[in-house]
């Protein structure tokens, strides 16, 4: 048991760490532009793919540089050259926008790499065993994964709150006029947000790209998920963004490990459903095989219980 | 969104009482006659009316949502799929004995996709804007996973099949060849838009674009704008699964490809091809991106990245869709006014065919490289071969984007001007 649980909760802090890594450009990005982009994970994608192309030129560790610096450049011309446009006709316009730019990207990424997953192994330098739990082992990517993402915690939390630009970049939501005849650029200051949150999601994808698969539906496959960090967590809210990954990240990888079903704790309570109930095929779902709706559930149950997520302040 | 109805209003004032009417007896009589044409009497021809008719109501349905409400969803297939799954469900048991016509099939797929937008959307309508589309999204991926998890409701990966032929009753309109089936799905197809017309136009109908235009001052008028838009949510719902319940009819099979994300997707990019402002706009996008898909899809496996493109550029510079283009035109269809506009367009088509050209000759070079090793670098565009593995057709198509991106650049001042004259002249 104590096995179950040690191994359980250290691979959902894993989980919840990449969830968090995926989700902050995105709150980023949403709590000082009012943008939601559906085009972060098709970014996070983009830097996988990047990653391991770079990787097979010039190493993993250039690769960690390169990938997301043109993740940011991209992002910068996503914002400069299209997602402006759209600004003035309000955030309905922006999703529809980030949307169709989804398909593009996968396109365009099946397009150079084809449908197929890449053999995008884990770098050698990275692959060596950390530590050793109840005789399995940790490896070190999976170390360097969990310190990149907390750095980039930190690094958003000073940015934002300690630095005179993170006060400009906030005012530029709320008061963009005042700030534009204070002689700031607040347009150039979007395509500067716009740019470091595609960034972190490039980044993002060189560690998650060989911890998952890196192939075009990686994209649909991750997008929601991180959609349903930020809701819970509190749109906009990046200490709620960490939060909100590690409880989906722990609870999914319990949900994993355990394998009975409602039909079994009624049993254990003394109640029998037969066979022909019509909840019977409902009950007899195993919590193991409903793992991959937890998130959804749990979006669903705060948006019922507390509409603006954890640690929201506003609401939508 | 705003103008919701403007085409209609105008319609409904300043016409002859009957004009409108003869107008729709006109359309009405083109459908029936339409898979007699030319063009569309094979079956390949009469499933795709079929499959444009389905779409059509479906991204009506959608609208009633986004273009009326102002609620973008991004899991308005769930509708669909319930319906559809609700649909089948009717047909097995008409399969085995029970005594009611297939035609009444789509009833059932109305009354599952009306549950199934009354129970979600009593959690989902609480919020507009942003978090309403994210529930959406939620929803979706909740329900998709869901059909995985009861294979003994939704049949799992295979699906679940009926047939529609087998039936005791079929009041003299059996459900047997493409045609018969074709024109059940219109009897469906009209009835369904003409009450979700007049839907828009009951003053509940009137409220929801009150709700989409100004929540706050609904509220102060004294309407509960979460009730308002619970009640667009359910109508919505009703007629994605009555659409469903046709799908279930045409393919007499519903899988839970039904309810993904990607059928979603496709109907929102219908309805906003279209034009989302425009009643007949979302009718427009279903036959457009239903004929695209499957034409297109014959001819080159990119014919999703056409699609992405020819979304963000109505996105970019058509955001009131087919329809709006269309009645921008009609305001200066004076036939010389029309004529320097056309002229116009004449000069610009060159370096847009240029630019279409050039970037179809790279992407088509680069599918073929990546997605089709197996078939060589060695391929056909249209009537020209050429070799995917040598520098020269990249370079053309480089030279053909690039000159044809700045030639567009130079051209556009003089559709600005030849607009301008032509809006002062009518």
């Amino acid at each position: 048991m104590l096995e179950l649980v040690t191994v359980s909760l250290l691979n959902g802090v894993v989980y919840g760490l990449l969830l968090f890594m995926l989700s902050s450009g995105l709150t980023l990005i949403f709590s000082m532009m009012g943008v939601l982009n559906f085009a972060h994970a098709s970014l996070f994608m983009l830097g996988a793919y990047l990653s391991f192309q770079f990787g097979r030129w010039v190493g993993f560790w250039p690769a960690l540089v390169v990938a997301p610096l043109v993740c940011g450049v991209v992002g910068a011309a996503i914002e400069r050259y299209g997602l402006s446009r759209v600004h003035a006709r309000g955030h309905v316009a922006e999703i529809l926008f980030t949307f169709g730019l989804a398909y593009l990207i996968e396109e365009l990424v099946t397009m150079v790499w084809g449908r197929n997953a890449v053999a995008n192994a884990v770098p050698a330098v990275i692959d060596f065993p950390l530590f050793h739990v109840f005789g399995s082992t940790f490896p070190a990517y999976k170390g360097l994964m969990m310190l990149i993402s907390l750095a980039m915690f930190a690094f958003l939390y000073l940015a934002l709150k300690k630095t005179r630009i993170g006060l400009v970049i906030q005012a530029a939501l709320t008061h963009p006029k005042m700030l534009s005849a204070l002689g700031h650029d607040v347009p150039g200051v979007f395509v500067l947000v716009f740019a470091v949150g595609s960034a972190l999601a490039g980044l993002a994808g060189v560690i998650g790209g060989f911890m998952l698969l890196t192939q075009p539906t990686l994209a649909h496959a991750i997008g929601p998920i991180v959609f349903v960090v930020v809701v819970v967590g509190g749109l906009g809210s990046l200490s709620g963004a960490l939060i909100a990954s590690m409880l989906i990240g722990i609870l999914q990888t319990f949900a994993v490990a355990v394998d009975y079903s409602l039909l079994d704790l009624f049993r254990a309570l003394g109640v029998i459903v037969s066979r022909g109930s019509p909840v019977y095929e409902l009950l007899a779902i195993k919590l193991a095989t409903a793992a991959p709706i937890v998130p959804y559930l749990l979006l669903v149950l705060m948006l019922i219980v507390r509409p603006r997520g954890l640690l929201g302040t506003r609401d939508v | 969104m705003s103008g919701a109805t403007a085409a209609g209003e105008h319609g409904a004032r300043s016409a002859v009482p009957g004009r409108r009417t003869w107008r729709l007896l006109a359309a009405v009589a083109l459908l029936v006659a339409l898979p007699y044409l030319p063009g569309f009497q094979s079956d390949f021809g009469r499933s795709l009316l079929t499959q444009m008719a389905i779409a059509a109501v479906f991204a009506l349905s959608f609208n009633l949502l986004f273009g009326q409400t102002g609620l973008l969803s991004f899991g308005h297939a769930v509708y669909f799929g319930l319906g559809g799954y609700a649909a089948i469900g009717l047909m097995r048991a008409i399969n085995h004995g029970l005594p009611l016509p297939m035609l009444a099939v789509p009833l059932a797929g109305a009354a599952g996709g009306l549950l199934a937008g009354a129970v979600f959307g009593a959690v989902t309508t609480r919020r507009a804007g942003t978090i309403f589309a994210l529930i959406s999204l939620g929803v979706g991926e909740l329900v998709y996973a869901a059909t995985f998890m009861l294979p003994g409701i939704f049949g799992g990966e295979e699906g679940i099949t009926a047939s529609r032929t087998r039936a005791t009753v079929d009041f003299g309109f059996p459900l047997g060849s493409q045609l018969q089936v074709y024109y059940a799905v219109l009897l469906w197809t009209v009835a369904a838009a003409l009450a979700m017309y007049a839907f828009t136009r009951t003053p509940a109908g009137r409220m929801c674009n009150a709700v989409r235009d100004n929540p706050e001052r609904a509220e102060f008028i004294g309407y509960n704008t979460q009730r308002v838009r619970f009640i667009a949510f359910a109508m919505a719902g009703l007629f994605a699964g009555l659409a469903g319940g046709l799908h279930a009819i045409n393919y007499e099979i519903v899988s839970a490809d039904a309810v993904s994300a990607q059928r979603s997707g496709t109907v929102l990019i219908m309805a906003y091809i279209g034009g989302a402002a425009y009643f007949i706009g979302p009718i427009l996008g279903a036959i457009v991106i239903t004929w695209l898909q499957s034409s297109l899809s014959d001819y080159t496996s990119a014919w999703l990245l056409y699609l992405g493109v020819f979304f963000i550029v109505m996105i970019l510079y058509a955001p009131s869709g087919l329809a709006g283009l269309i009645v921008m035109h009609r305001r200066v269809a004076r036939p010389r006014a029309l004529a320097g506009v056309l002229a116009a367009y004449g000069i610009a088509l060159v370096p847009l065919a240029l630019m279409a050209g050039g970037a179809i000759l790279a992407i088509e070079m680069g599918y073929r490289l990546s997605t089709q090793p197996e078939l060589g670098t060695r391929m056909r565009l249209l009537w020209m071969p050429l070799d995917a593995a040598s520098p020269s057709p990249w370079i053309v198509a480089a030279v053909a984007l690039v000159g044809g991106l700045l030639l567009f650049r130079a051209v556009v001042p003089v559709v600005a001007s030849a607009w301008e004259r032509a809006a002062a002249r009518a």
